[in-house]
């Protein structure tokens, strides 16, 4: 948006209207003047104001491209091929070509969560009106701070959310646009552009929780949320079941409120999958989490939903064949997917209700929430006994049948994303043994590919899950549910313990459930640093995966760690949309422990995240353009994101060069020199293959330059130790992240010591500034 | 032996592999190299090449060869104990390095002009490969996996394993390595 040519502040001014004072006008905008907090100098960021910020992250953290695609074939010159030096008709290069697409998949994300946004809040003001107070919760006196950060305002109404919601879908339309033909063409403004949509992703996925949290009562900023069941075993399959996948949580909620009325709940279970389930447990946890994304089709194919309610994102876009199959009807609640069915908003529940029962529509959108609450749960009690659970898993005995049918061909191992070995399982299958087809059960992410590849239709993914079965039906797990912000009295506790380094870090498991092997991974995950005294943070599907794994005392790592934020607890934010809270603590951290100001002033805070906040990102199963929004708010942040192996199909990488010392120079703000730091964190974005290698590298990813020695050793204790544990020996760079002897782990000097002197390392070399990437910042801090 | 994707919508093109269909022809790039590495993936101690697996393969093809062998997963330990003290380095690491002309090699010795991947999931060499195909002009890269990889300027076709095994150690034995 364009703005701040103009900038004015008024102390005290007498017009003929009246008397101003303590107003303070950029173009476009009229900032509080109650406020003591001055406005920093970046209110309302266009495409270009952060520009340097990043072009400073990107110098260090530069583009490795892995081209998904030789060619360009986005307007009619083309196809052009690119390989190469090649441009082209337009004149692009492929390294431009490729921040180009992933531009357009953080766009495709940011609009996603800011239309969810919209639609909440719109629905909110419905219900509840513009002048409706925000309350974040006790102990939370900066209540949205990453709005506060990037916009310069704080909202007090639902209605000033409206406001900022046009700010950010004004910036995403700019950003779309440059993807056009004829536009940027310069790869490392691409990027940049890049971050600018994960920075207003990430406002925009603020304002959808902070908007559900006030309206429906989740759990405000509450390290004692409640546990909610998790699982298909948590579901009552002789009751009538409502299946709602998605994530905005309007039509779950009435569903739950209809529920409440009618005195049915623990008659008719509720039921969901993805976030809209995370969402519906946080206003009810009478509600069930099924699992995440992947678990649709084994839970739609099970037969045991017997109404399927959409709402938007991460439906399988062939949900109304899969509903059909199984006789359940389907009711979409958004105009964002209608999947082909009629508009039924208006009409009269009963004949909707008649309908749906009678088969004689397979489904219907109705785009008003509390009527789809009445209509789903009417249609479930009647619909329920005429189904009577009809499933489409293969019997047992037919398990044997089909696999005999199988000609190991390997299309389904060729389409499988995992390249999972199927054929051998059908060959033992067809022999009597199902154990190979049900341990492919835990490794399978439920695309379905496998059946549509194979020419004899054999229902491969049914089959998994019916091999399965009694490990399926019996999943079911304790979660904390979404405990929304985290309070400013857990920040003044933590901040100093994670910027000195002795907590050794903030772990954020978040994202999609597209994983390369068991999603137990993230649980495993979780607990090996929650062990380790790491503060975890989860959301969306991995919030879910890392519930869905006991250990060998029962408990899952929300049962055994505590909620809070602070060493060692196991903090569930919520769901995708709650994401910013993770970053709102790392924003904290600067703005109460600090005393940094916030408001509108991003590249500071940035700058003091990526120097002090021992914070790391991991999104395991990242699959979709949301996921990959997500991770560029938390770039631009100055927050490593580390992805699994299908990550490395987002094309680009943003990796640091510990060989190369020019790279790690930072300016020590008390005078200005530059000094050298070493490579911490050593990369921005990056891909591990292994589960193993990723947490080497959350150890790694987690130190900074402001470390005290105390904090590096720590920290330098989390990463030998880890590395030793997987690798067998000491790690090959330690000379590059101890700075003094007063570094190395007590426990471990002497073979330390041994390694670095090979390494010919000279103390004092690295060392411990007051560290900043922003020139103008020198000396700042100490006029303050 | 076609040479097509395994992975069936991994479309490539224009630019593809030319297809080993022999092992000679490794043979004689490995020969022609000045200063080759062969990246062992994360796989690589699962896959099983004759009697071992593809870490007992690199280490023969290093102590026959002196190639500089860069381990991606966890068995550098078994590297260690079959002579090799192999660097490891996360495979986005390994691809970010051989970009770079100017890179002074893993080994120390400068650039290298080849490098030789096998043991990999297939998808992440895929990726890796192409941003090599890209971007690292002074570069040739082979695929010795199982199957066909576009994206490298050479690779083996999809094989059957006996004859994938069959390749590798034919490849090994025109390199020197005893029985």
């Amino acid at each position: 948006m364009s703005k701040r040519e103009l900038h004015l502040k008024i102390d005290e001014l007498k017009t003929s209207l009246g008397l101003v004072k303590g107003l303070e006008i950029s173009i476009g905008r009229i900032f509080e003047e109650t406020w003591e907090e001055p406005v920093g100098p970046t209110p309302f960021p266009g495409i270009a104001d952060l520009r340097e910020w990043d072009r400073t992250l990107l110098r260090r953290y530069k583009p490795f491209y892995m081209p998904f695609c030789d060619v360009c074939c986005l307007c009619t010159f083309g196809k052009c091929d690119l390989t190469g030096d090649k441009r082209g008709a337009c004149g692009i290069d492929m390294a431009a070509q490729q921040s180009r697409i992933v531009l357009l998949a953080c766009c495709i994300g940011a609009a996603t969560h800011i239309s969810h946004a919209r639609h909440l809040v719109e629905h909110l003001i419905g219900e509840y009106g513009r002048n409706y107070p925000i309350d974040w919760g006790p102990e939370v006196f900066i209540e949205a701070p990453v709005t506060r950060l990037v916009t310069g305002v704080r909202p007090k109404t639902l209605g000033d959310l409206e406001d900022i919601l046009d700010y950010l879908e004004t910036e995403v339309t700019h950003l779309l646009s440059c993807c056009h033909t004829g536009q940027e063409g310069d790869n490392i403004d691409f990027e940049s552009k890049v971050f600018h949509a994960g920075m207003i992703d990430q406002v925009g996925m603020e304002i959808a929780d902070l908007a559900q949290v006030m309206c429906y009562g989740f759990p405000k900023a509450d390290p004692e949320a409640p546990f909610t069941e998790i699982g298909l075993g948590a579901v009552d399959p002789t009751k009538p079941v409502i299946l709602v996948i998605g994530h905005n949580v309007p039509p779950a909620a009435d569903i739950m409120d209809y529920l409440m009325e009618k005195k049915l709940v623990g008659q008719v279970e509720l039921a969901g999958i993805c976030c809209t389930a995370i969402d519906v447990t946080r206003y009810n946890t009478a509600a069930k989490i099924i699992g995440p994304i992947s678990w649709q089709l084994r839970f739609i194919r099970s037969g045991i939903p017997d109404v399927i309610v959409v709402d938007e994102q991460c439906i399988r876009a062939d949900i109304l064949n899969e509903a059909m199959k199984i006789r359940a009807p389907l009711i979409a609640a958004s105009e964002k997917a209608m999947h082909g069915l009629p508009d039924r908003t208006e009409d009269d529940p009963r004949e909707i209700i008649d309908d749906l029962v009678s088969g004689r529509a397979p489904g219907a959108v109705i785009l008003n929430p509390r009527k789809v609450g009445e209509v789903a749960v009417e249609t479930a009690l009647k619909v329920a006994p005429l189904r009577k659970k009809f499933k489409v898993l293969p019997d047992a005995s037919e398990l044997v049948e089909q696999a005999k049918r199988c000609r190991k061909c390997m299309e389904c191992t060729r389409a499988c994303p995992n390249t999972l070995p199927i054929p051998e399982a059908m060959e033992a299958a067809a022999k009597g043994d199902l154990s190979k087809l049900e341990a492919l059960y835990d490794l399978c992410i439920g695309c379905g590919r496998c059946e549509h590849a194979c020419p004899r239709g054999i229902p491969v993914h049914s089959m998994i899950v019916k091999a399965a079965d009694r490990k399926f039906r019996e999943e079911k797990y304790r979660i904390r549910v979404g405990r929304g912000a985290i309070r400013d009295t857990e920040i003044r506790t933590v901040g100093r313990p994670i910027v000195m380094g002795e907590i050794p870090g903030v772990v954020a498991f978040v994202g999609c459930a597209n994983y390369p092997g068991a999603g137990r991974d993230i649980a495993e995950m979780v607990d090996e640093f929650a062990r380790r005294n790491y503060i975890i943070c989860t959301t969306g599907c991995a919030a879910m995966s890392a519930a869905m794994y006991k250990d060998e005392e029962g408990k899952t790592v929300y049962e055994k760690y505590s909620g809070i934020f602070d060493a060692g607890g196991v903090v569930n934010c919520g769901s995708c949309v709650s994401n910013p809270h993770i970053a709102g603590a790392a924003i904290k951290i600067a703005s109460i422990f600090a005393k940094r100001n916030l408001r509108a002033n991003y590249e500071e805070i940035a700058d003091y995240i990526i120097n002090r906040v021992g914070a790391c990102g991991v999104a395991w199963g990242a699959m979709s353009q949301k996921a990959a929004s997500i991770a560029a708010g938390f770039w631009r942040l100055g927050v490593p994101v580390i992805v699994g192996p299908h990550g490395l199909k987002y094309r680009r990488m943003l990796l640091g060069r510990k060989d190369r010392k020019e790279d790690w120079y930072v300016y020590d703000a008390r005078t200005g020199e530059k000094v050298y730091v070493g490579p911490v964190p050593e990369h921005l974005f990056y891909s591990a293959q292994t589960k193993e290698e990723c947490m080497v590298m959350i150890a790694k990813l987690c130190m900074r330059p402001s470390d005290t020695t105390k904090g590096r050793a720590i920290k330098l204790t989390h990463y030998i130790d880890l590395h030793k544990k997987f690798f067998g020996r000491l790690p090959d760079d330690l000379h590059l992240l101890v700075r003094t002897k007063a570094d190395i782990p007590v426990t471990m000097k002497d073979e330390v010591l041994e390694a670095l002197e090979k390494a010919g390392w000279k103390e004092g070399e690295i060392g411990t500034p007051d560290p900043t990437l922003v020139k103008r910042l020198v000396g700042v801090w100490y006029k303050r | 032996m076609a040479a097509e994707s395994w992975q069936r919508a991994e479309i490539p093109g224009p630019k593809k592999a030319l297809v080993m269909k022999d092992p000679k022809v490794a043979y004689a790039m490995i020969k022609r190299a000045k200063h080759p590495v062969l990246v062992l993936g994360e796989f690589a101690d699962e896959m099983k090449v004759g009697d071992g697996t593809l870490v007992d393969y690199g280490a023969s093809l290093h102590k026959a060869t002196g190639i500089t062998v860069v381990a991606t997963a966890t068995y550098v330990k078994k590297l260690s104990s079959l002579g090799v003290e192999a660097p490891w380095m996360p495979l986005t690491d390994v691809g970010n390095r051989l970009v770079d002309e100017s890179f002074e090699g893993f080994d120390g010795r400068g650039v290298h002009d080849l490098a030789l991947f096998v043991g990999f999931r297939y998808y992440s060499a895929w990726l890796i490969l192409s941003g090599l195909k890209h971007f690292a002009k002074h570069l040739k890269t082979i695929s010795l996996d199982r199957f066909y990889q576009p994206h490298a300027s050479w690779s083996f076709p999809n094989l059957r394993q006996e004859d994938w095994e069959r390749y590798l150690l034919e490849l090994s034995n025109m390199l020197g390595v005893s029985g």
